[in-house]
């Protein structure tokens, strides 16, 4: 461009004048984090950190491709999308997935039901601390569907999309919430019944 | 379409350059002028009403105090850019005589959740003020402010002549507010509800729409109003009103609905539709062909949005209105380029188009084929996450600059960009006066040649040299901020993240853009001194937006304390980060009215 030695020469010029808080003579452009770094500026350091060793890299990667993603920690308000637009598409993803979200739970005995949303939970042990809670009330116990073990008397199962009863714990959990359709903590001797399967 | 129609003239607000109260008061306190200043002041408020300008106006009122007075009585439309730059009952006291207003709230970075919730911008102060000083008001648009469903009821019962109310990107009312407008306001002609916050509990729920008392209406728009509506009520209402224009409707309205709307406003001008494909309620299916029909009766069509829940094979019909389109938002339509195609070859004279990049670089090409009057362009991400594929790059950008040399506007998100492509589009849309990119990975370089898009921006900024809002983003460094300082002499708007190395950065910026007037800046490593660096323009900007900078309490509270008329805020809403000396978000403004007394406990007005 135009006049780019020149500038570059006022650049180095204005580096020379320039104010800075810091104490003459250091050459830091950033200030040393603080003690105790903020959540957002972590990630900051982090993916500048990341970046200036890619953008370092020249010609390493001919793909032009970024290197295999590190997991960004998701930062609030970026890329800068208005909710409504980013919920009009995701209220529209949540329909086609009818079958891992909000579940029904049904406990005997329990005089009502409730309502799970399965996708905040990371995985089994969770689950079941959540179950736990939601029917503290009727006096649990230890909730133990997983394997048959001694403890309660109740067993978690759920239906899956073949409409079948099934042992809550036997499959990945992944796959557990693409394919369930409620859940039913069962008690008394049909737990028993289920727990003593291979 | 108005989705961040920032209006960028300059000065548009009461506030002068050095706030001089002498000058600023309506006339109560002085004695009344001699006779024949009486005949002059009466001959100048006689030409003056026809000053639409506002920024005409305000150098009209700089002349001396009698032309103050004069411009004073005449200013119908009063425009008020930030509702704490002035109060109230000042701007009422100025301006007696004002029909419309505009009044905008929140800083934009609002948006994007970056504000917490209950920060400001209430709307009552002002109602308060209004309803007393304006009976005659007929025209309120608000922007980014709060306003509550008992504001609604208020404003629909002060004020007889009420016209047009525009909420923009607004919260805090639901259907009960919009129920006592369509009842109470028997001459509304417009009701605009864009991109508003209106989220209501089912049991909530009002049917407003079978209040409307008014038989003028020209333009309803709610297309994000959440809740379903009374599609009996609407189509009475749409059969009632000869006048209607603009209707946009949101997604609870089904196609069969829609084709029936259609069929009572062949008029229309600008049609949003709801769902445009097998969700909606209900209804009815509606055959292709009949859907088709519809739309080549509504001859006068020139804005078309909405598709929402689309299927693709519906889309073709509204093949007979493209040609006459000038606005085609098709923004929530997730197509192909090859879905695409058959629509936009008949859209010739189209100045607006906003699309989802799942169009991809390809359906871009054939948009630069066809639309060679596009003055408008916005390409948005269906999917927005940083780690996302993306679909379009820096292919699809400079295929529209080849083919749209009239382009105006432009806003695109993308994964991956090069600085050549951006060069391009500056050297063949010479008349860019926004350019918005957006590189959603965070410090992403030019992809080809891993560069930082120094160089691209920097060519924006030489080359187009109409420009006033920019917004930048992947790997910059001071020497993108250089380019800005110094070419960017009509900047008025930029927007920064994740951007720059040093307080230079922001130096370069603030001491070379002479008419910026809004600067909203995230996650960039600008400190106190690139703050300081800025005090000598502060009274001149709107406002100023630094979050996770690298600010401290000791150069804000310097700014502060320099700049009497400045009100610098300090947001502290995450408690638990607070290290009692950085500043984490910090929002700064011109104020004649001082601080204000409707602060949260988490801001600190420094």
């Amino acid at each position: 461009m135009e006049g780019e030695a020149t500038y570059v020469s006022d650049l180095d010029n204005l580096k020379a004048t320039e104010l800075r808080l810091g104490l003459p003579g250091t050459d830091a452009p950033e200030k040393p984090t603080p003690a105790s770094p903020r959540g957002s500026k972590r990630a900051l350091l982090a993916a500048d950190e990341e970046c200036q060793s890619k953008s370092k890299s020249l010609g390493a990667d001919s793909s032009g491709q970024e290197a295999a993603p590190v997991a960004k920690a998701q930062v609030v308000g970026w890329p800068p999308i208005r909710s409504y637009r980013k919920n009009s598409f995701q209220a529209r993803k949540a329909e086609e997935e009818a079958a891992g979200l909000f579940v029904k739970v049904s406990m005997d005995g329990a005089p009502y039901l409730r309502k799970i949303d399965l996708k905040v939970y990371e995985g089994y042990k969770e689950l079941r601390k959540a179950l736990e809670n939601l029917f503290k009330c009727f006096s649990l116990g230890e909730l133990s569907g997983m394997e048959g073990c001694n403890g309660s008397e109740y067993a978690i199962t759920y239906e899956d999309k073949d409409g079948d009863w099934m042992l809550v714990g036997d499959v990945p959990w992944e796959m557990f919430i693409s394919s369930c359709k409620r859940l039913r903590i069962m008690s008394g001797s049909e737990a028993r019944g289920m727990r003593s399967s291979p | 379409m108005s989705e961040d129609e920032e209006d960028e003239t300059r000065g548009g607000e009461e506030k002068r350059r050095s706030p001089d109260p002498g000058r600023g008061g309506g006339g109560g306190a002085n004695p009344p002028p001699p006779f024949s200043d009486q005949v002059l002041e009466n001959v100048l408020e006689n030409v003056l009403q026809f000053l639409d300008s506002r920024r005409d106006r305000n150098a009209v009122s700089l002349v001396c105090r009698s032309w103050c007075r004069a411009e004073a009585q005449t200013r119908r439309d009063l425009f008020i850019g930030n509702c704490y730059a002035v109060s109230p009952a000042r701007a009422v006291e100025r301006f007696r005589r004002v029909r419309a207003l505009v009044l905008k709230g929140k800083p934009r970075f609002a948006d994007f959740n970056l504000v917490p919730p209950r920060w400001g911008a209430g709307f009552y102060p002002w109602l308060a003020a209004l309803a007393p000083a304006y009976p005659w008001l007929e025209r309120l648009c608000l922007k980014r402010m709060s306003i509550s469903d008992a504001d609604l009821s208020l404003l629909a019962l002060s004020f007889p002549t009420f016209r047009d109310l525009t909420l923009i990107c607004c919260d805090g009312f639901g259907t009960a507010g919009l129920a006592a407008i369509a009842e109470h306001c028997r001459h509304l002609r417009v009701l605009d509800l864009i991109e508003n916050d209106v989220e209501e509990e089912e049991e909530e729920m009002v049917d407003w729409v079978s209040r409307f008392s008014t038989t003028s209406l020209e333009s309803l728009v709610f297309d994000f109003v959440g809740c379903a509506v009374n599609l009996d009520a609407l189509e009475a209402l749409v059969a009632r009103s000869p006048s209607l224009r603009r209707l946009r409707v949101n997604q609870h309205v089904s196609v069969g609905h829609l084709r029936r709307l259609m069929e009572r406003a062949p008029q229309l001008t600008h049609l949003g539709t709801g769902s445009f494909g097998e969700g909606g309620g209900g209804g009815g299916e509606v055959e292709v062909a009949d859907l088709e029909a519809a739309f080549a009766a509504s001859r006068s069509l020139v804005c078309l949005s909405g598709f929402r829940d689309l299927a693709p094979e519906y889309l073709p019909a509204i093949c007979p209105a493209c040609a006459n389109l000038a606005s085609l938002n098709l923004s929530y339509a997730d197509i192909t380029a090859e879905q695409l195609k058959p629509v936009i070859i008949h859209c010739h004279n189209l100045q607006t188009f906003w699309v989802l990049d799942t169009v991809g670089d390809e359906g871009l090409q054939v948009v630069a084929a066809t639309c060679k009057d596009l003055r408008e362009l916005r390409v948005f991400p269906l999917d927005v996450t940083e780690d996302s594929e993306g679909s379009v790059s820096d292919v699809g950008l400079v295929a529209i600059s080849q083919g749209c040399r009239k382009l105006r506007s432009i806003l695109y998100f993308c994964q991956r960009m090069t600085n050549a492509a951006v060069a391009t589009m500056s050297e063949n849309c010479q008349e860019l006066v926004v350019f918005r990119l957006c590189i959603m990975g965070r410090h992403r370089p030019d992809h080809l040649t891993r560069e930082p898009m120094d160089e691209g921006f920097g060519a924006i900024v030489m080359n187009c040299k109409k420009l006033t809002r920019l917004a930048v983003s992947g790997l910059l460094t001071d020497k993108a901020f250089g380019y800005i300082g110094m070419y960017g002499k009509l900047l008025r708007t930029l927007s920064v993240a994740f951007a720059g190395n040093s307080d230079l950065g922001l130096r370069y910026v603030l001491e070379g853009c002479p008419k910026l007037q809004k600067l909203e800046i995230r996650d960039s490593p600008f400190g106190d001194a690139g703050l300081l660096s800025g005090i000598h323009h502060y009274y001149n900007m709107r406002f100023l937006w630094m979050s996770s900078c690298k600010l401290s309490l000791r150069g804000c509270k310097e700014v502060a304390q320099r700049l009497p008329h400045l009100v610098v805020e300090w947001i502290r809403d995450k408690p638990e980060e607070d290290d009692g000396e950085a500043v984490e978000k910090l929002y700064v403004y011109r104020s004649l009215a001082g601080r204000r007394n409707d602060a949260p406990p988490f801001v600190e007005i420094l």
